[in-house]
């Protein structure tokens, strides 16, 4: 880092200058990882599992640097600087989700699958039709998360360069997916996962650094902080409890414990953290991993919640909201008013590399699941050539690219956390159920998965458009006023569409007059639990 | 050993319906290097037979003895949590010390119960799940190679 500053010095403090040179710094160093790292590539393990050669720290670690995305960094740190205690409540759901996580899924999955979702579905299952509809949900869920991330890289660029108009941000945008398609086609997940190592250790350090500089000042006395943070807000000490943002009315609360269902059931069904637990060799390394995972998470988290009190009481929730990316920028705010510009600089293209390391993870997943279950699994029945298949990942991943940067350009102006909520409340609707029906229930059957994964879909994402985000409220998508079709109340749909998924799942098996399979049950069973016959390197 | 035994018959039977990996006609292990299973060591096993027999539900039951009642109490404590600072905000504002007040605590625990929960569950796999599915996993592996 000093090596840095001394190169950057030259710059006059506090201009963009500054900024784009510590950026440009940041995407050098990681694609100069992807690409010493990215070995071959040349079989599908390789490609879409990195060989399974890493170990339990390092994926745990990476799987660490995928889920803390912009909207946990930027985001929940914003939330609670202009909310306080109601952005707590997000950051206890993002934990607690690790843990159905380890103890349910970790194992069993890399025991039965191979490189996506839809693999162990159709290891209990055995139907066409349940891998595309797994293969659909995974597309969808990690197009929904990309678009989250898009959106939030145009707002922290536009407030780091001092990008104002909207042109620029576009540009901003295109050029975040630009990067992205080159770490996956460059890197592949051997890449992808180092950019993901890297990432973490440094998005953990500055959060670190920031947090112990933030208790400094408050002469390490956490009572201090929170005192000084509640003095400098307009709501007082209202902020140090929960409600300011949620508790307003009946509505908002019932929008809360939607929220906290999908944060806690959403992890589980993120496809590109499942697709991480096959890049290790074997399922005791997956577990292992999760456990760093909940760690390097947890502590992370704890964090936020000083760096959003600190920039509370240093920053102010009024110059926060006045900045441009609004909530967002809250965290670089206070690193410019802690550490001057050039902290400022670090800790904005920390969060930039978050968000294209996070765009190449999902990007990679969204390939995989495209070129392995709907190509290789469904159009070639299983028999395509690697090759082919890794050119098929590959395609895809320059489409999704493409795709991501439109819907980003749409989507900018949305606040980050919000919209990586929508994405959970996908996940646990159209994975989750289906995942845990195959793993422990004897009578799960193919009409049971359809229904649950297209049903938890379709609720999820169509009370998403007939709820307030898209039309009829003052922050919708849709901003004349005039086009009001929000007849669901609720922002998040997961107290609904959860419930109906797993109830749908349950409906279509037992409708299903059909005897159940024991003995693929019986197989998915042993295999889970044992590590039979689990995929090696 | 002699547990599966009465498998092999069985095994045979059905064999056809295990041959033929979820993914289609290719096996899973094309791509993959040497190390990789042979055809006749996995495909062989008589599943049910193992998921009958006493030494794997040993495992399942050690397994759901713990997951079951932890997860069940990790997901209350949660919502627990959700709904008292949903509904119940203005116990979430009683002062413990200074302006540290029952939400922050209550919130910090959560975290604390989540790292207890997943060390807990870590060592206790390895000390008491892992040797059992070891054994079990070289012996069906073993069995099949004769």
């Amino acid at each position: 880092m000093t090596g840095l500053a001394a190169t950057g010095a030259p710059f006059t403090v506090g201009t963009p200058a500054l900024n784009f040179g510590i950026f440009a710094f940041f995407v050098v160093v990681t694609l100069v990882i992807a690409v010493s790292a990215a070995g071959r590539n040349r079989s599908t393990t390789d490609y879409y599992a990195g060989g399974r050669a890493f170990t339990g720290w390092q994926n745990g670690i990476a799987i660490g640097g995928d889920y803390l995305s912009a909207a946990s960094f930027l985001g929940i740190a914003g939330i609670i600087a202009i909310y306080g205690y109601d952005g707590f409540l997000y950051s206890i759901g993002f934990l607690v989700g690790w843990l159905l996580v380890l103890m349910l899924i970790s194992e069993p999955f890399r025991n039965t699958g191979r490189y996506t979702m839809a693999d162990v579905l159709d290891l209990r299952l055995k139907a066409p039709r349940v891998r595309a509809a797994a293969a659909a949900s995974t597309l969808t869920v990690s197009l929904f998360y990309l678009l989250a991330q898009m959106a939030g890289a145009g707002a922290l660029v536009s407030l780091l360069l001092g990008v104002r108009g909207s042109v620029g941000q576009d540009l901003v945008v295109a050029v975040v997916g630009i990067l992205m398609i080159f770490y996956v086609l460059v890197g592949g997940m051997k890449g992808t996962t180092w950019v993901q190592i890297v990432k973490a250790t440094i998005l953990a350090a500055g959060a670190a650094v920031t947090t112990v500089w933030v208790l400094s000042r408050a002469g390490f006395s956490l009572p201090a902080l929170l005192q000084h943070a509640a003095a400098s807000s307009p709501a007082g000490n209202r902020v140090l409890g929960p409600g300011l943002e949620y508790g307003v009315n009946t509505t908002t609360k019932l929008d809360f414990i939607s929220l906290a269902l999908a944060l806690v059931l959403g992890t589980a069904g993120l496809p590109h953290v499942l697709m991480r637990l096959y890049t290790v060799p074997n399922a005791r390394e997956a577990r292992r991993s999760v456990v760093w995972t909940i760690w390097l998470v947890g502590l992370f988290y704890l964090c936020t919640l000083l760096l959003g009190f600190g920039a509370m009481w240093l920053v102010g929730g009024k110059r926060i909201l006045a900045a441009p990316g609004g909530g967002d920028s809250a965290v670089p705010l206070l690193a410019d008013k802690l550490g001057g510009t050039l902290l400022f600089g670090i800790v904005a293209a920390v969060a930039f590399a978050t968000i294209l390391a996070v765009v190449a993870g999902l990007t990679i997943t969204a390939s995989a699941s495209f070129a392995h279950d709907v190509y290789a699994g469904l159009a070639r029945h299983g028999e395509a050539e690697p090759a082919d298949e890794i050119r098929v990942a590959r395609i895809t991943a320059v489409v999704i690219g493409i795709v991501a940067v439109i819907g980003g350009i749409y989507a900018k102006g949305i606040d980050v956390a919000f919209l990586v909520g929508l994405a959970f409340a996908i996940a646990a609707s159209a994975n989750l159920p289906s995942i845990l029906y195959s793993l422990f229930w004897p009578r799960f059957n193919e009409r049971g998965a359809l229904w649950s994964i297209y049903g938890g879909l379709i609720t999820a994402v169509g009370l998403i458009i007939f709820s307030p985000v898209i039309s009829g409220a003052s922050s919708s998508l849709i901003t004349d006023r005039h086009i009001d079709f929000a007849f669901f109340p609720l922002n998040n749909p997961g107290i609904v569409a959860i419930p109906v998924a797993f109830f749908l799942g349950w409906l279509g098996t037992v409708t299903d007059r059909r005897p159940a399979d024991s003995a693929r049950f019986a197989r998915m069973q042993v295999r889970a639990l044992t590590g039979v016959g689990a995929e090696r390197r | 050993m002699s547990l599966f035994q009465p498998s092999r018959g069985n095994a045979s039977s059905t064999t056809a319906s295990y041959q033929s990996p979820p993914w289609g006609e290719s096996p899973p292990w094309s791509a993959s290097t040497a190390a990789a299973p042979q055809p006749s060591r996995t495909s062989a096993i008589g599943y049910e037979a193992v998921r009958a027999s006493r030494d794997f539900w040993t495992i399942q039951r050690r397994y759901g003895s713990f997951v079951r009642p932890v997860c069940t109490l990790f997901i209350i404590w949660y919502f627990l949590f959700v709904i008292v600072a949903v509904f119940a905000p203005g116990f979430m504002r009683i002062s413990v010390f200074g302006d540290v007040n029952v939400g922050l605590c209550f919130g910090v625990l959560q975290f604390v119960s989540t790292f207890a929960i997943a060390v807990s569950y870590r060592r206790w796999a390895r000390h008491r799940l892992d040797p059992l599915s070891d054994r079990l996993r070289h012996r069906l592996e073993g069995g099949q190679r004769q």
